[in-house]
């Protein structure tokens, strides 16, 4: 099913970058004068929160400019990272353990050139962009993230995918000494996701290095993990240590475990519920508890750029 | 006057009040955090787990009476029950109240389709519905008027019980810890009443025992 209603944003929506470039000067020139740029939408790159090490020659997107971002603490203070326990706090107070350094990615499977990279490697490579993302989590409540990071396809194409190559396959570290999550078998370790490969090199979709102008935090899926912003945040999985190409559609975590309640695609849709609660409405993070829920946009407000990639499927069934 | 006044009188004047004010804390803390705004980053889910967990501990400690009342012999721990039953009622009654008002924010077209169709909220529902009759007919007056039949009713309390784990079951995505050790205890508990012989032995909780 395909609910028509528009995307709050639509590309001619979308600042034209040299109108950006003037934007900026212009508020840059602002700010100089004294004027104030106070809560308002983000102008230039985010104001970096001095939590962790920031990140160098990060390059401006207009990607959400015109979303209010969530905060840095609940950003990083609340998680789903079952790896370091299954409370939202859990991940804040254990993923201290983990260590970013050494971390080299494998990528293998239907490829011409399978190997390893390291990360420190991809943040050389890859220029660093910030884009401001919204995220729906499938438990119906939502938060706006200024991400660091780079198309996924940019690292994909390095590897030169096959034909064969339909989907991409994603696997997270296993180590129950640094992922202490792990010692129990909550989930079917490792965390495993995938997309198909139009999706994989879409260009909303991307690896993201950062949050917040800053290296990522542990809790966040330190050194590198996938955002795809149209789909439920599960899809987007956390410190990555494999990619693998493949031929047919590889098996995810959340969907083997209840495949009734989480499918492949995993889409963003207010059209089709979870089995045990809606998904037409979703609560901001950070706003009071009586402050009202917010009406769910079909592909999680990114229906324009993303919709074609599913014509003719019924996404209802394919949820 | 004699020492059996005096026991009944703390137990009216000190104990029991005593007891409230504890039983009060939780809900205290809760009112705080929200006038703070100190419920962390989803305040909706702070209020409907804290409501729902003090729900079943009230429960798991009103069914523990009995069996506590056989081991330690003390009889009077029965004079505490029904102010614990009535907690449960009343953590349970704002479990559901911040899922009506403030998750499906009154809309009572959504709410009676998810009653109907989704079993979790069906059977929490279900509980809540029990737990209201056990609350309303919990007067002495009513307990007169009921009779036998009184306690009939009142046996609702263990089923109660059963909804309120599965319902805590089913609602988790994928972590049974928690759930399971509730489940746990009100196996336990339910185990005491209804095959004390297991028990015989290490806990002489066969039958109640009068050492007063």
């Amino acid at each position: 099913m395909l609910i028509k209603k528009p995307a709050d944003i639509r590309p001619s929506e979308i600042t034209d970058p040299v109108a950006y470039a003037g934007r900026r000067a212009f508020l840059q020139a602002a700010a100089a004068l004294g004027v104030g740029m106070v809560a308002g939408p983000a102008a230039a790159l985010v104001k970096v929160p001095g939590k962790g090490e920031a990140m160098a020659g990060l390059v401006d997107t207009p990607y959400g400019d015109e979303l209010e971002l969530t905060g840095y603490e609940h950003v990083t203070g609340y998680n789903n990272f079952y790896e370091f326990g299954t409370g939202k706090d859990d991940p804040a107070r254990n993923a201290h353990t983990l260590q970013t350094r050494p971390w080299s990615i494998v990528v293998d499977g239907e490829c011409e050139a399978p190997g390893e990279i390291g990360i420190e490697d991809i943040l050389k490579a890859f220029p660093q962009e910030e884009r401001i993302y919204r995220l729906r989590c499938v438990e119906a409540w939502a938060m706006v993230v200024p991400w660091v990071g780079f198309p996924l396809g940019s690292l994909l194409g390095r590897f030169k995918p096959t034909s064969k190559a339909n989907y991409v396959a994603f696997e997270t570290l296993v180590d129950p000494q640094q992922m202490p999550g792990q010692r129990r078998a909550v989930l079917d370790w490792p965390y495993r996701e995938g997309l198909r490969m139009d999706e994989a090199m879409h260009p909303l979709t991307i690896l993201a290095t950062g949050l917040y102008g800053e290296l990522l935090p542990n809790q966040n899926g330190a050194p590198l993990r996938l955002v795809v912003p149209w789909k439920y945040g599960f899809k987007s999985i956390k410190s990555i240590v494999r990619i693998s190409f493949s031929q047919t559609l590889p098996e995810t975590t959340w969907w083997k475990l209840a495949p009734h309640e989480y499918g492949f695609y995993a889409n963003v849709n207010p059209g089709v519920d979870h089995p045990r609660w809606s998904q037409a409405r979703h609560r901001l993070i950070g706003e009071g508890l009586f402050s009202s829920k917010h009406s769910t946009q079909m592909f999680n407000g990114y229906a324009d750029e993303v919709a074609d990639l599913y014509r003719g499927m019924d996404l209802a069934k394919f949820y | 006057m004699q020492p059996i006044h005096t026991s009944d009188r703390w137990l009216r004047f000190v104990a029991k009040p005593m007891l409230f004010m504890a039983c009060l804390v939780p809900f205290a803390l809760l009112v705080q955090g929200v006038l703070d705004g100190d419920l962390g980053a989803n305040p909706l889910e702070r209020v409907t787990d804290v409501t729902g967990q003090w729900g079943l501990r009230f429960l798991l400690l009103t069914l523990a009476v009995t069996p506590l009342r056989r081991l330690t012999g003390w009889n009077r721990l029965l004079r505490f029950r029904r102010m614990l039953g009535l907690f449960v009622f009343f953590y349970i009654s704002l479990h559901f109240l911040t899922w009506v008002w403030l998750d499906q924010e009154l809309n009572w077209g959504n709410i009676t389709a998810d009653i109907a169709k989704r079993p979790f909220v069906t059977v929490g529902f279900t509980a809540w519905l029990l737990l209201l009759s056990l609350a309303a007919t919990s007067t002495r007056g009513m307990m007169r008027r009921l009779g036998r039949n009184w306690q009939r009713l009142h046996r609702a309390v263990y089923a109660v019980g059963v909804l309120g784990v599965l319902h805590y079951i089913w609602l988790v995505k994928a972590d049974l810890l928690q759930p399971l050790i509730y489940t746990g205890v009100l196996a336990l508990l339910l185990l005491v009443r209804w095959r004390p012989r297991l028990f015989h032995g290490a806990l002489s909780l066969g039958r109640p025992i009068n050492v007063r």
